[in-house]
């Protein structure tokens, strides 16, 4: 039996319309995450000699730099929602709150750091 | 505040560590591993943005035994997530819920994260001739 009306359950959005998001972006940005990562872990493997030059030039081609930023914004998406998760299993109270703001803020300047750093290279 | 006094369920260390628990703790215990490489990663960009000073200071800290054992637990942390992930990927589209597949794709897990680690390392050291 269920409580929800059947006009609600006929449009299946939840409370907030927006009650799996958290749970399909995890996905989304887990489902990019795999080639990007495993194309990140071979490319640097096999980058050589990895003096100063070589990675600058590396970095300065296109297709590395597009990939590198996608790479950057889902793994820190990712390991926002990640964490969060985490926090919120094991933290409780107002100490839940502050370490989840934190988490957001943290992962939000990694990212545009990180992504400032590459077009810095790039540009 | 909880009862303290009431009865507790079991805790970890009564248990006998099934293959499925073990890899979903690790799963956890590797992402958090791989947050923190992540920003490492960060500062690596960081450091060849500002000059060729300040990444010879990074590089210097991880181009040793210390450095590289590091990045090469990494390496499997990467891995162990990733092929774990398309494992729960597996179980969020319905498939794989039985007690054997689930035992066998966490040995499968395993064995990949062992092959791609090692052939990522095995491609560093084929490419860099260290």
């Amino acid at each position: 039996m269920s409580l929800r009306t059947p006009l609600s359950e006929a449009k299946g959005l939840g409370s907030a319309k927006e009650g799996a998001s958290h749970w399909w972006l995890q996905r989304l940005t887990a489902i990019a995450l795999i080639p990007l990562a495993t194309w990140l872990a071979f490319a640097v493997a096999m980058l050589g000699d990895a003096s100063y030059e070589t990675v600058v030039a590396w970095l300065q081609t296109p297709y590395v730099a597009v990939l590198l930023i996608l790479f950057v914004a889902a793994t820190f998406y990712h390991t926002q929602l990640g964490l969060q998760v985490i926090v919120e299993d094991y933290v409780h109270g107002w100490l839940k709150v502050v370490t989840i703001i934190l988490i957001n803020f943290l992962c939000i300047a990694f990212a545009v750091a990180g992504i400032v750093a590459l077009l810095k290279i790039f540009l | 505040m909880a009862n303290l006094e009431r009865p507790l369920s079991p805790h970890l260390q009564i248990y006998k560590w099934p293959l499925a628990m073990a890899i979903s703790i690790l799963h956890r215990i590797t992402g958090v591993a791989l947050a923190v490489g992540a920003m490492l990663m960060v500062a690596i960009f960081i450091a060849v943005a500002a000059d060729p000073e300040c990444y010879g200071w990074i590089h210097g800290y991880l181009a040793n035994k210390i450095g590289k054992t590091f990045l090469f637990l990494w390496t499997f942390a990467l891995f162990l997530h990733l092929f774990n992930g398309i494992r729960h990927l597996f179980w969020d589209a319905g498939y794989g819920f039985e007690k054997s597949t689930t035992t066998k794709s966490g040995v499968w897990v395993i064995i990949a994260s062992f092959i791609l680690t090692f052939a990522v390392w095995g491609a560093a050291y084929y490419c860099t001739n260290v």
